[in-house]
């Protein structure tokens, strides 16, 4: 069976050229970037031409980006490596509910240890308003965490107005723009962000790669220890080949960044318009003001959005619902809820995201297979009664 | 597929076949809940355990198909696991098998599985299903195997559900599923055969109501009361009237020349009534909410073998319908039968059909 992929917001396969680079590095830099001899020094400077590449997709300095093994790490990093840093007595941290859970259980374990942590909750339309993240700043705050997209929605938060808040209430600012880079255009100065994570494998890199922004000047302790890998924030013998990778990988983006969003929102949109007119009872989750243009969370009233991936999977489409739990199964999306969809609602709801092997074809055929899966779906349901 | 060796089998016979099949587990439980019952702060108990759902996927894996584990967690909750207690707070020990059978396995879990596309559903069930042409009826009956045998659990099955379910296993003997694991190549074929009930560790159901009661934040009740005997003498206090089932010796702490059972347990007294072994033998019962399986609902006395808990050998009884299409059911027994309990499962068989059966009233 043709297999289509829809959940690139998931991971990313690595592309051909990334592939190629990566299997070069692999191959012809087998050298410890760290090492003083030869072999460590062209290891190092394809570690410094990567980071090179991933700050021009970001709009940073080169030496304002930390590698990571991916999101979670930098995430990590940015919360504790700068909470803990700051000497102040009472400490306060402002994030929002609708965070990734890599950001959100580093903020319960910051709570553990007796740090006080606000979550700001979105609006209906999956956006946080700036003014709500006022109110929660205390005087003892030191961080304010607001992801740059959300994972679920792909809703943009306004980060700039969300930053000068935070820096005028003395915190620092951190944004997790791991669903942001690669897909929309990133530029961090005019952000105005003193930490952003972002990770590899969502924009055609490997898995296992990231890196974490760390604005010049602000102080960070780092959360592993070790030896005195990038600039002592993160020890560990550097992973050129993967770094390589997203470096090619930002590159590639940030190269297509005037066409590929534009053509995958259109996707996007007629994705979405094809099933809004299709299928009865549904709509568009967290419109917000903006989206990532590859993403669409599409609620269908009176199923189970388990049972419809289930059901896709099997036709041939990989999607997604909520998140997974340790055993597989599915949790009704955290995001959601937190926006004040029902519950039967937030069960009820798919996430879409498109990328690169996408196209008009594969869509219209999604389309056809939503509409045959929501309707079989629903002729079992004990709760749908069309209108 | 349940990670365990019965679940295998049967998708590995179902390949063999050349099915085109797709495998799924039930999460019902979390096991994080109730930390408090766990084992030096491991998961309580061992039902959609990580390792048993890290079985089931291998075993997919193995055999190259499709394999998803689904969700099930608030429908068992409320279907199974409150009406659970219900029970034993209201002096009857319940089958959460049965209900979970009835409400959530051949009933959310069956229209899940029809409405990804999959015409039928199969489990692992010892217990076999035929069609009776003359009747126009779905059969059920026991599986070849009987002492391993699960029709006792599967009384509440509609026509309708039957009609789409298949029992693989119903032919084979235990020794012969390991055999045939063994043969498939399975990776769970050495594994030990599960036996409690599903989210309840070490079977202390009473110690997971009350810690059930600590988390959802109500006060356990106060169960506890007095232990009388029949002519009404307090010998003794007790924790909880959902300590004691009927038959039960053990826990009552009361010192006597002859062995004690509990005779029965009366939550609006909050008393435990004890008694000697003979005590518990009854001639009759009444249950109520019948299922018919393999015959119509009957409107005349009929000749049976009624088993009235899983472990019990079927006895030979006359039983005599009451009310409108037999919806309650008396059963008079040939031979007094020992603890006949409240809450369990009054089944009916002719050989190895399964004629019907409801609960005991």
């Amino acid at each position: 069976m043709r297999r289509f992929y829809f959940d690139h917001n998931a991971t990313t396969p690595v592309s051909q050229s990334v592939l190629e680079v990566l299997v070069a590095a692999l191959l012809e830099v087998p050298g410890n970037a760290s090492s003083i001899h030869q072999d460590g020094q062209l290891a190092k400077q394809h570690l410094e031409a990567a980071r090179r590449q991933v700050a021009t997709l970001l709009g940073c300095e080169p030496k304002e980006l930390v590698f990571t093994s991916g999101g979670t790490e930098a995430d990590n990093l940015a919360i504790f490596g700068s909470v803990l840093e700051s000497a102040r007595p009472h400490k306060h941290v402002v994030t929002t509910a609708i965070e990734h859970p890599a950001v959100l259980n580093p903020c319960r374990e910051l709570e553990r240890s007796g740090i006080a942590v606000t979550y700001v909750r979105p609006g209906p339309d999956g956006v946080v308003d700036p003014e709500n993240i006022r109110r929660a700043m205390r005087p003892e705050t030191v961080l304010v965490s607001v992801m740059h997209a959300n994972n679920e929605t792909g809703t943009l938060q306004p980060i700039a107005e969300i930053a000068s808040i935070a820096h005028q209430g003395g915190a620092l600012m951190h944004s997790d723009g791991v669903q942001a880079a690669g897909k929309v255009a990133v530029d961090l100065e005019a952000l105005g962000v003193d930490l952003y994570s972002i990770s590899g494998h969502k924009f055609y890199a490997p898995k296992g790669i990231g890196a974490l922004y760390v604005k010049g000047g602000t102080k960070l302790r780092p959360i592993q220890f070790g030896g005195k890998h990038e600039r002592e924030r993160r020890p560990g013998t550097e992973n050129v080949p993967s770094a390589v990778a997203m470096g090619k990988a930002a590159a590639m983006a940030h190269s297509t960044l005037s066409i590929e969003p534009a053509r995958l929102e259109a996707l996007r949109d007629r994705l979405e318009s094809g099933i809004l007119a299709r299928v009865p009872d549904t709509g568009v989750n967290g419109r917000g003001n903006g989206r990532t243009p590859n993403t669409t969370s599409i609620y269908f009233d009176g199923l189970e959005g388990e049972a419809l991936v289930i059901s896709l999977d099997l036709k041939g489409f990989a999607v997604s619902s909520g998140s997974a739990c340790s055993s597989g199964a599915v949790e009704p999306s955290h995001v959601l809820l937190a926006m004040d969809l029902a519950p039967e609602r937030a069960r009820a709801s798919l996430r879409f995201s498109l990328g690169q092997s996408n196209n008009e074809e594969q869509v219209d055929a999604l389309i056809e297979a939503v509409a045959s899966s929501v309707g079989q779906l629903r002729k079992l349901s004990p709760t749908y009664t069309s209108v | 597929m349940s990670g365990g060796v019965d679940s295998s089998v049967v998708a590995g016979l179902l390949q063999r076949q050349g099915q085109r099949i797709v495998g799924l587990t039930m999460q019902l439980w979390n096991q994080r809940r109730l930390p408090e019952l766990a084992p030096e702060g491991g998961v309580t108990g061992r039902c959609c355990s990580l390792d048993d759902v890290y079985d089931a996927r291998h075993v997919a894996q193995h055999l190259g198909i499709p394999y998803y584990v689904v969700n099930f967690e608030s429908g068992f909750e409320e279907q199974v696991v409150k009406p659970f207690i219900d029970d034993y707070l209201s002096g009857r020990t319940p089958i959460p098998c049965t209900l979970c059978n009835n409400f959530i396995k051949f009933d959310q879990f069956l229209d899940l599985a029809s409405g990804v596309g999959a015409s039928r559903i199969a489990t692992g069930h010892y217990a076999r299903i035929g069609f009776d042409n003359a009747t126009g009826r779905y059969q059920m009956s026991r599986g070849a195997d009987h002492s391993k045998d699960q029709t006792y659990f599967l009384f509440g099955l509609k026509q309708e559900q039957l009609a789409r379910t298949d029992f693989p296993l119903g032919a084979y003997t235990k020794p012969q599923v390991r055999e045939l694991a063994r043969e498939l190549g399975l990776p769970v074929a050495a594994k030990p055969d599960s036996q409690e009930i599903c989210f309840v560790p070490n079977g202390d159901y009473a110690a997971f109501i009350d810690a059930y009661f600590r988390e959802r934040g109500i006060a356990p009740e106060k169960t506890h009361g007095e232990i009388r005997d029949t002519e009404g003498r307090v010998l003794g206090e007790h924790d909880g009237t959902h300590h004691f089932t009927v038959g039960q010796r053990r826990g009552l702490r009361i010192a006597a020349r002859e062995p004690l059972y509990v005779i029965a347990t009366e939550p609006a007294s909050q008393r435990v009534i004890v008694g000697h072994s003979e005590d518990l033998l009854r001639a009759t019962l009444t249950a109520r909410d019948m299922n018919w399986v393999s015959i119509a609902p009957i409107c005349a006395p009929i000749r049976a073998q009624v088993k009235i808990r899983n472990k019990h050998a079927a006895a030979d009884a006359t039983v005599w319908p009451i009310g409108d299409n037999a919806a309650r059911i008396e059963v008079r027994f040939d031979e007094p039968q020992r603890a006949v309990t409240p809450g369990q499962a009054a089944v009916l068989y002719n050989g190895d059909l399964v004629l019907g059966g409801g609960w005991i009233e």
